[in-house]
């Protein structure tokens, strides 16, 4: 099984979380700009994790053998503090940078007219700068704010084959999938969505513009459920092909659109088994 | 690698077009620079270049398009209103600050060819202190003629630890002196200590300098 993780913070994780997804199949990942647990204050708390997470996440990444790239966005949640309006200047000259390939998360958390403002100013951004959207769906209020991002999608003109809509659930995908945007579903070991229930929505809405992502934090959260999700399909009748396209092929279909997905001279699964290409992917 | 081994490595991959519209830009508007030095990479190729497999034509641009920037002279004629040293140090310095890490490293690649002087050393100080071999090899490079003994001894003992080979240090042989000796001599004690071994470049480097000091004791 080969896994492209499409929405996980490797920031919060361990260099043994690396060696797992590795040994498992985990061969790519795009990390999401997001909250860290703690505010921050100023935009410039914001540069230095942008620079992280194009600069030494991903050289971390590389020394476990998985290809790492970022979507860069103001959050929904630190969009509501003016002091961390500055980031939107920020933006445009990260949204350069090669290893971005969409921008986000942004969308809703509260659904203020500070996110508002954030959601809307940052679609415009992602078609000036040629890449698509990774949207969030908050957990609050969820299919009110579902069918409002989709309404701001609409309203933005960008085409909803380069919007992704996460954290979708049952109650929400049918709505998401007929605007012909992704459908996104985070697989968490408790909330969200479980590896059966994901096999369930697959079985009724078919796997076409489907990303499945462990979203994986610093919170409780489990970087291996993209795998665990691969082999409920797999158990469900599903075949390796599907499990394939679900898990390797959207991701890339999907983040492509960028025209800045780097997935060159990725080391077959045996080689990074147990971690056996920190040498190779050195200097 | 000098810029016309660049240059001609360049005219060889099919973007060359790109390339060429982006360096007349560069010479034309300096302030271009920031967007296209960033866009290099994915417009020119990010894979190895045939027979220079350290190298990507996005490299290779990207250290070209810093050289537009110094005005060099178009065949042998100084462009009107190039700019002048203080400019491009500043512009310089800021697209390293505000680079990926692919983006400084072509700074510091560029920089035995900019003539900054003093200017590079805040950036290629910044390279040595970070945990990314390509960088702290690059650090080391020509470029770090102009880091002081103390700072250079430091980045090759730097290398030992992060398992970097020693061939990338620039004039290694020529500047390795007795302290950098001892540095390592005391290393090798740590790692025997721990039952580790030095790594074989290392060694062969203190055997040299050890035998050196032998003829000197001798010859004095
Ligand atoms: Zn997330």
């Amino acid at each position: 099984m080969r896994v492209f993780d499409p929405h996980i913070h490797m920031t919060s994780r361990t260099t043994d979380d690396y060696r797992r997804m590795a040994a498992a199949g985990v061969r790519s990942v795009v990390e999401p700009a997001f909250w860290l647990g703690q505010p921050r204050t100023n935009p410039g708390s914001f540069g230095d994790y942008f620079d992280s997470l194009l600069g030494w996440e991903p050289y971390r990444a590389s020394q476990y053998g998985v290809r790492h790239h970022a979507t860069l966005a103001l959050n929904p949640k630190e969009a509501n503090d003016p002091r961390c309006k500055g980031v939107l200047d920020l933006l445009p000259r990260y949204l350069e940078k090669d290893g971005v390939v969409a921008v986000g998360e942004i969308g809703y958390d509260s659904m203020t007219p500070a996110e508002d403002e954030a959601f809307a100013a940052q679609l415009d951004l992602a078609r000036e700068f040629g890449l698509p959207a990774l949207v969030h769906t908050p957990h609050r209020d969820k299919a009110a704010g579902t069918r409002r991002t989709l309404d701001v999608v609409a309203a933005s003109g960008i085409e909803p084959g380069r919007v992704a809509v996460d954290h979708l659930n049952e109650v929400t995908v049918a709505v998401v999938k007929d605007s012909g945007c992704w459908t996104g579903f985070s697989i968490y070991p408790e909330t969200k969505m479980s590896p059966p229930r994901m096999v369930a929505i697959l079985q009724e809405y078919g796997i076409e513009r489907v990303l499945v992502n462990s979203a994986a934090d610093w919170g409780h959260s489990d970087p291996l459920l993209t795998v665990a999700t691969g082999e409920a399909m797999l158990d469900a009748g599903f075949s390796a092909d599907d499990v394939d396209k679900v898990l390797w092929r959207n991701p890339i279909e999907f983040y492509a659109q960028s025209g800045r997905l780097d997935l060159s001279e990725l080391p077959e699964p045996e080689a990074t088994f147990a971690g056996s290409s920190v040498k190779r992917g050195g200097s | 690698m000098t810029p016309e081994t660049l240059r001609t490595l360049l005219g060889g991959v099919p973007e060359n077009g790109w390339f060429a519209e982006a360096e007349a830009r560069v010479r034309a508007d300096p302030d271009a620079i920031g967007q296209l030095f960033a866009r290099a990479g994915r417009m020119l190729g990010r894979r190895p270049l045939p027979d220079h497999p350290s190298w990507t034509a996005g490299q290779a641009g990207r250290v070209l398009l810093l050289l537009a920037l110094t005005g060099e002279p178009l065949e042998g004629r100084a462009p009107e209103g190039a700019a002048s040293t203080v400019t491009v140090r500043g512009r310089v310095a800021e697209l390293y600050w505000r680079g990926d890490p692919a983006e400084r490293l072509a700074v510091l690649h560029a920089l035995e060819h900019l003539g900054l002087g003093e200017a590079g050393v805040p950036l290629i100080e910044d390279a040595l202190r970070t945990n990314d071999k390509r960088l702290v090899a690059a650090a080391l490079g020509p470029c770090a003629a102009l880091l002081d003994d103390a700072v250079w001894r430091q980045g090759v003992v730097k290398c030992v630890f992060m398992e970097v080979p020693l061939s990338v240090v620039d004039r290694l042989g020529e500047r390795a002196d007795q302290p950098l000796a001892e540095m390592l001599g005391g290393l090798a004690r740590e790692r025997a200590a721990a039952g580790r071994r030095m790594p074989g470049d290392a060694l062969a480097l203190l055997n040299r300098q050890s035998l050196a000091k032998g003829w000197k004791a001798k010859e004095g």
